[in-house]
């Protein structure tokens, strides 16, 4: 309802006003103050050169075991878990800021990659997926016949 | 109308600290849980392995110090970014005493596990009665 914020206020009702409060709003929301977690995990980087795509995701506290790296043609999928703590009966919890449970996310890479040769690693919490381009996509010099 | 180009920069007070290495420090994720005898902390530090990391406690403040050494691959261009290394570091203040000898701490998997064990409380001496 609009009318209420007459007698608050003590102003004359302005639809602008009412409008940029809207904005707020909404800009609030889309900020992410109310979202206290990343709403992607994990974070990646890529980077790519003409003969491979390097990927790096920070995953701290995922067992690298429980990582899933899948790839067809140019599309990387990650996928895996990060199990939560579990507190025993008398434990208090005072901070939890650290997300956890399942994630899959999906990248298209500029070409097609060799999924033969995908190597993968995992380091002090990094994980670096190295994917060399598929021979048959790289680019290729074409010579020109003259004819005499 | 252009804004007046700032030639010098007011400090805030107290002067906050700054590094000497002109790169990003980021505050680490964190879950803190009480036990009956212990407090433990877990932070988010990918990059950090158990040789980059500094506990130190001073008076009540922890502090967590991590360093990460960046991946850096030439010849390569970057396509598309989320997130950007850099060092590591958050302080907290301790509410109860801390058994400053037996701190342990470990890292896996770039997750700093810190066990802060409770200092004990005085202990009941019971005495004995022999018999006679």
């Amino acid at each position: 309802m609009f009318w209420p914020e007459f007698g608050r206020y003590g102003r004359v009702w302005s639809p602008w006003r009412e409008m940029e409060r809207l904005q707020q709003d909404v800009n609030r929301l889309l900020s992410g103050e109310s979202a206290p977690y990343a709403a992607t995990f994990p974070a990646v980087n890529i980077w790519v050169s003409d003969q491979d795509v390097i990927v790096t995701a920070e995953v701290p506290g995922v067992d690298p075991a429980s990582l899933d790296i899948t790839v067809a043609e140019n599309v990387l999928r990650l996928s895996g878990s990060r199990k939560p703590e579990e507190l025993k009966p008398d434990e208090v919890s005072h901070r939890r800021e650290r997300a956890s449970g399942e994630f899959t996310r999906s990248f298209r890479l500029p070409y097609a990659v060799d999924s033969g040769k995908v190597d993968a690693s995992c380091d002090k919490g990094v994980l670096t997926v190295r994917l060399p381009r598929a021979e048959a996509d790289k680019p290729r010099k074409i010579a020109i016949k003259t004819q005499k | 109308m252009a804004e007046k180009e700032i030639q010098k920069r007011e400090a805030s007070s107290p002067v906050e600290t700054e590094r000497t290495k002109s790169m990003k420090v980021f505050i680490p994720r964190v879950d803190i849980h009480e036990t009956r005898d212990a407090i433990v902390l877990l932070a988010d530090m990918p990059g950090v392995d158990e040789k980059s990391v500094d506990i130190t406690l001073e008076k009540n403040v922890l502090t967590l110090t991590g360093r990460v050494q960046p991946a850096a691959y030439e010849g390569y261009r970057a396509a598309y970014a989320e997130y950007e290394a850099g060092d590591y570091e958050r302080a907290f203040t301790l509410s109860d005493e801390i058994d400053r000898d037996r701190i342990e701490a470990s890292v896996k998997n770039g997750v700093l596990k810190l066990t802060l064990p409770k200092a004990e409380p005085v202990k009941l001496r019971k005495i004995s009665v022999k018999s006679a």
